[in-house]
């Protein structure tokens, strides 16, 4: 910098752009970091896509020695079709996750309302432990759950699934409220009141219009966790209420082979959620940033 | 028509005490500016008023009736915030009726009552757009819209002019003071702004620490001020203070030793000074008259700002630097040594605690309330 500064300055012949030290190591670093960033999305992205070419291969194929080159057959989504009704499983799947969603979030709006607009000495603590809470592993509850679930006829339910998913998601929904509530300023909610707005009407037609893309967000958030949530179906369900995790898993089995067909069945599994995710990726990412840019 | 009345309210946060213990009487139609330093408690008070916050004792009476325990909506108040806290998703029109469409009043009667509103403050034009695509005046415009189609009996302002450029901010300030006649409402207004208040008031509450410095009228303060404090704070630019010592005090008011060595005789109530007691002298800016012959103090000017009509000397007298204002025309440089003095009338003198020695006459103008300025009015009264 400062030699440059002293050329210039003594009347030289300078070039009229001027690249400095300090834009080639900037340079630098983007080089290397576009690099990194794309070594962590293709190994991220890889076994995805090494599954749904899987779902494309004869179960001969499918454990020889790995290749790009093969011919394409569509023989195991057939065989997986016959065998187990896709439809079926879907519609669990849908239901459960977008029914744990819709009864999580009414829960949590108006706790995070109250958490964020009302806070007491202990709003900080409370969330913690909330969160808390998904730090133990969730098999240490399963004898009991099951039990429970067992004993009030709720084994095998959609009901019983949306509970679980419901008091599964519910504490980083209410977290993921509780930040997207608190940027919302104050002011207007007080103008509301000012206005004749109850607590409700208050919640109605001012908070939830103007926190809408956080509220998509996480209930976009919560309707994947639920889609892909695979211990608690598991465990819980059998025919009646199995989710497309439990028709993945219907899939292995001791013997014989079945990777092509768990293959064909996991991307027929993962496909629905990850169009939807794509046509709300809009939508996810004015979610997440929804504070920064106001 | 609506007179309101606090009685020592105050309020804690906790431990702390924010408004400690203010007694207060609005009366009807009147414009009623709070004004301190930030922090003062001006905007606490204002919302506990609001209904935004509750006081954690003392009442608070609208027309006579306790509204301690009554909800934001049923005082029968508006709010202007600072922020104008309007509704981003929705258009002008649906800002400025919402709280009929809360209170289940038909679309046709709402349509008829915001454009009355939109009239008086010509936002006819705007009337479908959102908030954002406003510029900060029209946006404060739909906010005072917004307040007055509510026909509220007392409108209550929090900073409103603060988020404005100058220039707009003085044509705010016009506008303000025509729709109070225009509504014949009571209005009270928060600011930090002295110029605002003394503008604007028919009556200034001066905060300070929670607490009510003093309540009078904007000549009032500006002439006789209770203390130290409301002496530096009403008037631009600010007071000056010298320290001086009582030379002789009578019935015609205390002699005073000034920095230099002069003497100058202040018609203040001398009741309880003695010689060689220490005082504080103060005297505004603008009193201070440069005088090469006789002007009992002496100075070194450091920095002189000429703005056309007026110059702002600052004069350094020892460790002291005072400013004066002068007239525009003055021919002094940098670094003159300069003479002043000011007529006996003008000064004012506080005491250890800050309290001002009261004085033996009452300017002329300090009774005046703005009211009683306007025509319209005096032939009502």
């Amino acid at each position: 910098m400062t030699t440059a500064r002293t050329k210039s300055l003594s009347g030289a012949a300078v070039p009229a752009v001027q690249r400095s030290p300090l834009t080639d190591a900037l340079l630098n670093r983007r080089l290397w970091l576009t690099v990194l960033g794309w070594t962590v999305a293709v190994l991220i992205f890889f076994p995805i896509f090494w599954m749904v070419l899987t779902g494309f291969k004869t179960e001969t194929e499918a454990i020889a020695e790995p290749s790009l080159i093969f011919s394409p057959t569509l023989e195991s989504y057939a065989e997986v079709q016959q065998r187990a009704g896709y439809a079926k499983f879907a519609l669990n799947s849908v239901v459960v996750a977008f029914g744990s969603t819709l009864l999580a979030l009414l829960i949590a709006i108006p706790a995070a309302y109250s958490m964020a607009f009302l806070p007491t000495k202990r709003t900080k603590g409370t969330l913690l432990w909330m969160l808390s809470t998904k730090m133990l592993p969730p098999v240490g509850v399963l004898v009991p759950i099951y039990l429970l679930f067992r004993d009030t006829g709720l084994l095998d339910t959609r009901t019983g699934l949306i509970i679980v998913y419901t008091l599964m998601n519910l504490p980083i929904v209410v977290w993921m409220l509780y930040t997207f509530f608190k940027d919302m300023p104050k002011d207007i909610l007080e103008a509301g009141r000012m206005d004749g707005a109850s607590t409700l009407q208050e919640v109605l037609y001012l908070l939830l219009p103007l926190t809408l893309p956080g509220i998509a967000s996480t209930g976009l958030l919560s309707v994947i966790l639920s889609w892909n949530e695979a211990f608690w179906s598991l465990n819980l369900t059998s025919s009646n209420a199995a989710p497309l995790t439990a028709y993945i898993a219907s899939f292995s089995s001791p013997e014989g082979l079945f990777w092509a067909k768990l293959s064909a069945a996991s991307t027929m599994a993962i496909a629905p959620i990850l169009v939807f995710g794509w046509l709300t990726q809009k939508q996810m990412v004015r979610g997440l940033t929804f504070g920064a840019v106001k | 028509m609506a007179t309101l009345q606090l009685k020592h309210i105050t309020k804690s946060f906790g431990e702390t005490d924010v408004i400690k213990g203010v007694d207060l009487e609005v009366k009807d139609r009147e414009f009623v500016v709070f004004v301190g330093p930030s922090g003062c408690g001006k905007s606490t008070l204002m919302r506990m008023i609001a209904g935004l916050e509750s006081a954690t004792s003392g009442d608070i009476l609208i027309d006579g009736q306790r509204m301690n325990e009554v909800g934001p909506a049923d005082r029968g108040l508006a709010m202007v915030f600072q922020s104008y806290a309007l509704y981003p998703h929705m258009t002008v029109e649906d800002n400025m009726g919402f709280s009929m469409r809360l209170a289940g009043v038909p679309k046709e009667k709402r349509r008829e009552k915001v454009l009355e509103a939109a009239r008086i403050l010509e936002l006819e034009p705007l009337l479908d757009r959102k908030p954002k695509a406003l510029s900060g005046g029209q946006r404060q415009r739909v906010a005072i819209g917004r307040a007055i189609v509510r026909k509220p009996s007392i409108f209550l302002f929090d900073e409103p002019l603060s988020n404005l450029d100058a220039a707009l901010r003085v044509q705010m300030r016009i506008e303000l003071a025509r729709l109070h006649e225009e509504l014949d409402a009571t209005m009270i207004y928060v600011t930090h702004d002295q110029i605002e208040a003394m503008t604007m008031a028919d009556k200034i509450v001066v905060l300070q620490g929670g607490e009510i410095e003093q309540v009078g009228s904007p000549m009032e303060l500006y002439h006789h001020p209770r203390n130290r404090f409301v002496a530096g704070f009403i008037g631009s630019p600010k007071m000056n203070f010298l320290p001086v010592e009582v030379v002789e005090a009578d019935a015609k008011g205390v002699s005073v030793t000034l920095p230099g060595g002069g003497v100058s005789k202040v018609a203040v109530d001398s009741q309880g000074q003695r010689a060689g007691d220490a005082l504080e002298l103060g005297i505004r800016p603008e009193h201070l008259v440069l005088d090469d012959d006789q002007g009992p103090l002496t100075g070194e000017i450091q920095v002189l700002e000429r703005l056309g009509g007026q110059t702002s000397l600052y004069v350094q007298m020892d460790d002291l630097m005072v400013t004066i204002m002068a007239d525009g025309d003055v021919t002094h440089r940098v670094h003159d040594k300069v003479r002043f003095g000011f007529a006996p009338g003008r000064a004012h003198l506080f005491d250890a605690e800050g309290l001002a020695l009261p004085s033996l006459e009452q300017h002329p103008l300090a009774g005046l309330r703005r009211q009683d300025s306007r025509a319209s009015d005096a032939v009502g009264q």
